[in-house]
């Protein structure tokens, strides 16, 4: 997925002043990793990562002070290639002038900051995997049922926002309805929010466009929550197969992650809120330790290997 | 699966009422229906989606559906959204 960010969304969040290449602004991020300059400094540049964003701190510069004029200018050229989108010097370092030649003759940006090297590296990092993190936006409605995320997926009008609306009512939270943006991190964990236009709303067939969080209260609503479960709602079929055990446990691939994947049939009278409350703390109870389907068939092996004992 | 790229005539974009239309017309048919703005696709059977993607008018978009009426549904949405205003 080819998602990016713009040099000047990095201006902005981190209040860096950009002091030469605005023109360059519009340079996209394609990499969450950084690069401290090191070894190039010193003229090696066999495996420079030219594509990350340069992050220029104390050490590199006073080693690139003692330099003479002509590897001065040599080094800060290869610097600035093609790729790089931008670089940053820290500790409001003064800037050398080759390097503000070379990087304004490409439209680079040179950015400064006032904060230390590692500091800035590790804020840039989290930000960058946030925004590089791959999204996708899936149909479904996202609720917080006693701390587990749920994911209520199924096709239209089977029931989803009204399943929703009830968990709600009885104290659960509403995180998305309809549309869910989804997006993985660095350690393939999934977190669904909702697109900011719709963010707290719930579509009721017959009622039409309802806000949760003033309805009933901001106890109602989360902004954002890591998906554990999907719940898929599907009628009712007389010929389909569902778990009447609990012992397998179904999984789906969002992005790239698998997750556990409950089918839920619907059918008129069945109290869908209910079930996916009581599911939801089932399948806490299951992380925590204790899985009432597999107690129970262990107690049935044992009572059943006890009777062919007396058989014998 | 029928697809086609199309430029949103509809004088206030795929507003609120405008995109209630669009949605009942997709909910028509049987099909799998997405609409397509910018790398985001939507279920275009879902109005929260589709008003979710805030489509103005002049926005280019895609409207893909994959069944058996695929044809129908893309044809009869892409007359919606083509028209200038619905009445």
């Amino acid at each position: 997925m080819a998602v990016s960010v713009k040099v000047a969304e990095l201006v902005e969040q981190f209040k860096l002043h950009v002091i030469v290449g605005n023109q360059g602004l519009q340079r996209n991020i394609k990499v969450a990793d950084l690069y401290r300059p090191g070894l190039e400094m010193a003229g090696y540049f066999a495996y420079y990562p030219e594509e990350r964003i340069q992050i220029l701190g104390k050490t590199e510069m006073t080693f690139f002070e003692q330099l003479t004029e002509t590897e001065r200018l040599d080094r800060m050229n290869k610097l600035c290639a093609e790729e790089t989108p931008c670089i940053c010097i820290t500790r409001g370092l003064e800037i050398p002038e080759e390097l503000k030649k070379v990087a304004s003759e490409r439209n680079i940006p040179v950015l400064g900051s006032s904060v230390s090297t590692t500091t800035l590296a590790s804020r840039i990092t989290n930000f960058l995997e946030n925004k590089l993190a791959p999204t996708t936006t899936v149909h479904g409605v996202l609720v917080d049922v006693y701390g587990v995320g749920v994911l209520i997926t199924g096709g239209s009008g089977i029931g989803k926002s009204e399943s929703a609306l009830e968990l709600v009512k009885r104290g659960h939270r509403l995180i998305a309805d309809d549309a869910v943006e989804i997006r993985q991190t660095a350690d393939n964990k999934l977190y669904g929010n909702a697109p900011d236009l719709i963010k707290h709303l719930l579509e009721i067939r017959g009622v039409g466009i309802i806000n949760v969080m003033t309805l009933f209260g901001a106890g109602a609503v989360r902004n954002f929550k890591q998906i554990t479960l999907v719940m898929r709602l599907e009628t009712w079929g007389q010929d389909k197969q569902y778990d009447r055990l609990g012992l397998d446990e179904e999984t789906i691939k969002i992005i790239d992650t698998e997750i556990p994947l409950m089918t839920i049939p619907v059918r008129p009278g069945r109290n869908l809120a209910v079930i996916i409350e009581v599911a939801a703390m089932n399948f806490r109870l299951k992380r925590m330790g204790y899985n009432a389907a597999l107690q129970f068939t262990n107690r049935l092996t044992e009572t059943i290997g006890e009777d062919m004992d007396d058989i014998e | 699966m029928t697809e086609q790229q199309v430029t949103v005539k509809l004088h206030a974009g795929l507003h609120a009422r405008p995109a209630a239309l669009f949605v009942q017309e997709a909910n028509k048919f049987s099909s799998d229906v997405f609409i397509e703005k910018d790398d985001k696709k939507i279920n275009a059977k879902s109005i929260m989606g589709v008003m979710s993607l805030a489509i103005s008018s002049g926005t280019s978009i895609t409207i893909s559906a994959n069944g058996a009426d695929e044809e129908q549904a893309v044809s009869a949405l892409l007359e919606i959204v083509g028209k200038e205003d619905i009445e």
